[in-house]
């Protein structure tokens, strides 16, 4: 069941929550919707839920135009970032209460909340009230309730932002095991770029309203098509520069370019791990910090005293040998893009995950 | 296992399909929302408002003038100034012990508190009358501690001390429980705080305590100062509304009505009809369980 | 904890003697004087058909009321915290009026508006509704007086009320009906039985209002406070003693019950 989103606006008073939102889900997909906080994500997911509308555009499930139909006959299932279960239900009342409105008979409601705990690994709760639950395990049930109806697709909002960072990578890994299992077109919200990678099929980046770029996580890695995906994925230095044929220098040092780039000012990308570092007593960088950080060594520099560097090493890389902080380094980049600077954007904050 | 993916109501794959698209259609009906506001609206116009018309209306009759005149009389005057009286202690003493009580009961623990705590909320359950008549049967004649108190003059009954002390009963809880509310939100580490810092224990409750529940404490007040003036039933029994020595603003009125004395009478319920207004909205004010502004 | 000091037991005496001479020693001597001629005795008082009849009065006009308040007094909550409109804080303010104001002034009022000289009065009373010298009066006069019982109760619990329960719901295919009926009703329940329970146990003691507007006739409008009042003038303070001690042991009853359910209110959040 495919989900096509057209137009997508939505303000609030002065504030501009969605600016022509447009994408596609195709049946069968994970896909995920990736941004800074209060990106407008959540408003995207509840108008294709039917819990708000928007201001002008539409909305398809599965070709059908569903803009006048109301949230209750959208045979959605929605997952809340805290979960919202009824508190004064038990489990398998949560579970039921979707069949419960469909009017499923008693014998059947109850042999699929068995079928579903089971699914979800919760067999033996159902009459444990939400209070005595932890949040991973709140978040399960919030998961169960929503797939015992049988919906067309599956949305969640930032379904593991309010759960522990440990429980969080296992209900990641339980998600995508459960989806390969059911197939169910699913689209989720989150502002953690590392979730939304290992997770989704595809992946929507939207910031301040705006789709950004939509693509695979490796098309969005390889080739982001702004200063801000760059940015936002991964750990990268950017440098503001000036690009002459298809290169550009930082401080002493020039960088080749891929792709084409226009020659003026620009931004110019680098990922820490396009880059090689190695112990040098000419070369231009300081090293200024080396952290280790468990399997990975982070290495900080600055070069021509000047423009900061980081990079990463594998702990037993031999590039590391004769590193040391306050020795000189030479440094090559094996892979840079470069962006024109729009006027007056400037450097953009934005959340490094 | 794998799920099937059927869906459950195909039947509402045409209803999407007929239905025209219109992305501004209002969520939810409006008739629900009108009954619901009708209704409201005239319970409690039926219930608070309408009598509140009565009262103007009747007022208007007889002319606002002519009703607050004729409370400038000395009977009037001296009911309304012994219920300003009775007001001003019911503030001061339970005022003061209402804090150290509220300190007592939520800062400390001892055996016993729990009887004590529950003794505090007697009086919000107790009837007017039953009160007085407790009274009567312990200061009237014939009572308890008459024996005692006979023999050195001291009168209670039918007396003013029996008014106040009919009036600090049914005022007992308020500050207490309102002083003892914020005590307990706010928690004791600011207090803590102090002492680290080298304060005595007086200072701390002078500086930081009191100040921290001077809202909850006004509040308390002003619940103690309206139920005082308004209180009836108590004072009724215990003080037998002796024209000139017992009687108090309320029971004047239902003395004045007796008598068919119409214009003090309502000349008076005005007088505290409005003095209630006033506590009102001292009372919205200083409230510390604070109504949101909510709203859809 | 730092040591009990001498100071500390001070301030607990004072306010325990303050309380002790204040409330329980009248209390006590209520209880004494109404039991004193044994228990068989305040049977018989309450046994006497007057008194039946009084104390029967004020519980079933109580229920009806606690009724009628436990219904509109939630539809007046879920007005003033679901929608803005103009004049919210003004009849919020107003809900609070009936602790405000002197039950007297309060019975005044509705003699003025229901007595039977007057027009609303005259109306009601030739179509089968006498307000004043009635039961209905009596009930009127007790829903103004515990108005606000209910609705302060509920209140809070609807604001805190995680509107997302409700948008589950509605994903889940359920209509606007029965998300109010098995989402938010469930909830605001316990709220809605404790205003209910305090407003109950207000009424059945409440006299300025009442003695005012019922016209405290025998056997018609009496209720048990009037009735403990007119036996204290009689010269009669044993029954009058004996009858309350009844009273106060239903108030008292009561009390403890809205207790309870005040601990559980307060510890209730998933």
């Amino acid at each position: 069941m495919g989900i096509r989103v057209e137009h997508l606006t939505k303000r609030f008073g002065a504030f501009t929550a969605l600016d022509d939102v447009g994408f596609e889900v195709n049946a069968g997909e994970l896909v995920a919707l990736l941004g800074p906080s209060g990106g407008g994500k959540s408003t995207i997911l509840r108008i294709i839920a039917g819990l708000d509308q928007p201001d002008s555009g539409a909305v398809y499930l599965d070709g059908e135009r569903v803009d006048s139909v109301p949230a209750n006959q959208r045979e959605v299932g929605f997952v809340f970032q805290h979960y919202a279960l009824f508190r004064h239900m038990t489990v398998a009342q949560n579970v039921e209460f979707g069949l419960h409105v469909q009017k499923v008979p008693k014998a059947e409601r109850r042999e699929r909340v068995a079928e579903l705990l089971q699914l979800v690994g919760l067999a033996g709760l159902e009459q444990r009230r939400p209070a005595q639950l932890s949040g991973g395990q709140r978040q399960r049930v919030a998961l169960a309730r929503a797939l015992a109806p049988r919906p067309r697709l599956l949305l969640l909002d930032e379904p593991f932002a309010a759960v522990d960072a440990k429980v969080r990578e296992e209900l990641r890994d339980w998600v995508r095991r459960l989806h390969e299992q059911v197939h169910l077109t699913s689209v989720f919200v989150t502002h953690d770029q590392e979730e939304a990678f290992a997770l989704a099929d595809r992946v929507v980046i939207v910031r301040e309203g705006c789709v950004e770029q939509v693509g695979t996580p490796l098309e969005i890695m390889d080739r982001p098509c702004s200063e801000f995906v760059a940015r936002f994925i991964g750990e990268a230095n950017v440098y503001a520069a000036s690009v002459a044929a298809g290169a550009a220098r930082v401080g002493s040092v020039s960088i080749a370019l891929s792709g084409a780039p226009a020659a003026g000012p620009a931004r110019v990308v680098v990922r820490s791990y396009d880059l090689k570092l190695w112990a040098d007593a000419d070369g231009p960088v300081r090293i200024s910090r080396m952290v280790p950080l468990g399997d990975r060594v982070r290495v900080e520099g600055l070069i021509d005293g000047e423009h900061p560097v980081v990079a990463y090493f594998p702990r037993r890389s031999s590039l590391l040998h004769g590193l040391e902080p306050g020795c000189r380094a030479a440094i090559e980049v094996t892979l840079a893009r470069a962006y024109p600077c729009s006027n007056g954007t400037g450097a953009t904050h934005v959340e490094r995950s | 296992m794998p799920e099937t993916l059927a869906p459950a109501r195909p039947e509402l794959r045409a209803v999407a399909q007929a239905a025209p698209a219109s992305p501004l259609r209002r969520r939810r009906s409006a008739a629900p929302r009108l009954l619901l506001f009708a209704a409201v609206g005239a319970y409690l116009a039926l219930v608070l408002i309408a009598p509140l018309a009565a009262l103007a209306q009747r007022l208007g009759e007889l002319g606002i003038g002519t009703a607050l005149a004729a409370l400038l009389h000395p009977e009037p005057l001296a009911a309304l100034a012994r219920s300003g009286v009775l007001v001003l202690l019911a503030l001061v003493i339970n005022g003061v012990l209402g804090v150290l009580g509220a300190i007592v009961l939520v800062r400390h623990r001892f055996r016993g508190r729990e009887l004590l705590d529950s003794l505090v909320d007697v009086p919000l359950s107790v009837s007017p009358v039953m009160v007085g008549l407790a009274y009567l049967l312990v200061f009237g004649r014939g009572g308890w501690l008459t024996p005692v108190l006979e023999p050195l003059g001291l009168r209670v009954a039918f007396a003013f001390p029996g008014l106040l002390l009919a009036t600090l009963f049914v005022t007992l809880p308020f500050v207490v429980r309102e002083v003892g509310y914020v005590l307990e939100e706010l928690g004791t580490d600011e207090e803590q705080a102090a002492r680290t810092l080298g304060a005595s224990r007086a200072r701390t409750f002078w500086l930081i305590t009191l100040p921290n529940v001077a809202g909850g404490l006004g509040y308390g007040l002003t619940l103690t100062a309206a139920r005082a003036l308004g209180e009836f039933g108590a004072v009724l029994v215990v003080g037998g509304a002796i024209m000139g020595s017992t009687d108090t603003a309320t029971t004047f009125i239902y003395a004045a009505i007796e008598e068919r004395q119409n214009a003090v009478a309502y000349g008076m319920a005005a007088l505290l009809a409005a003095t209630s207004m006033l506590l009102l909205v001292g009372l919205e004010r200083l409230n510390p369980h604070r109504r949101e502004s909510g709203g859809n | 904890m730092s040591a009990v000091r001498v100071s500390d037991w001070l301030l607990r005496g004072t306010f325990g003697l303050f309380v002790g001479l204040l409330v329980a020693v009248p209390l006590a001597a209520l209880i004494v004087t109404g039991l004193s001629a044994g228990p068989a005795a305040v049977l018989r008082a309450v046994a006497d058909p007057m008194a039946r009849d009084a104390i029967g009065r004020t519980l079933w006009t109580a229920a009806v009321m606690a009724v009628v308040n436990a219904v509109m007094g939630t539809a007046t909550a879920w007005v003033l915290v679901r929608y803005r409109f103009p004049g919210r804080g003004a009849l919020s303010a107003l809900v609070d009026l009936p602790f405000a104001i002197p039950t007297l002034v309060t019975g005044l009022m509705l003699v003025l508006l229901f007595g039977p000289q007057e027009p609303v009065g005259a109306w009601l009373s030739t179509h089968g509704v006498p307000v004043a010298f009635g039961s209905a009066g009596i009930v009127l006069a007790l829903t103004f007086v515990t108005l606000p019982f209910v609705v302060r109760a509920v209140e809070p619990v609807l604001q805190q009320l995680d509107p997302d329960e409700e948008a589950a719901a509605e994903t889940l295919g359920a209509s606007r009906a029965l998300i109010v009926r098995r989402v938010i009703l469930p909830a605001i329940a316990p709220a809605i039985s404790y205003g209910a329970l305090q407003a109950f146990g207000r009424a059945l003691g409440e006299f300025g209002s009442i003695v005012v507007i019922s016209g405290n006739i025998p056997f018609q409008t009496l209720t048990a406070p009037v009735l403990i009042y007119g036996e204290v003038e009689a010269g009669q303070p044993g029954v009058a003693a004996a009858v309350s001690v009844v009273l106060l042991a239903l108030a008292l009853g009561l009390f403890a019950i809205t207790r309870r359910l005040r601990g559980r209110l307060r510890g209730t959040d998933a």
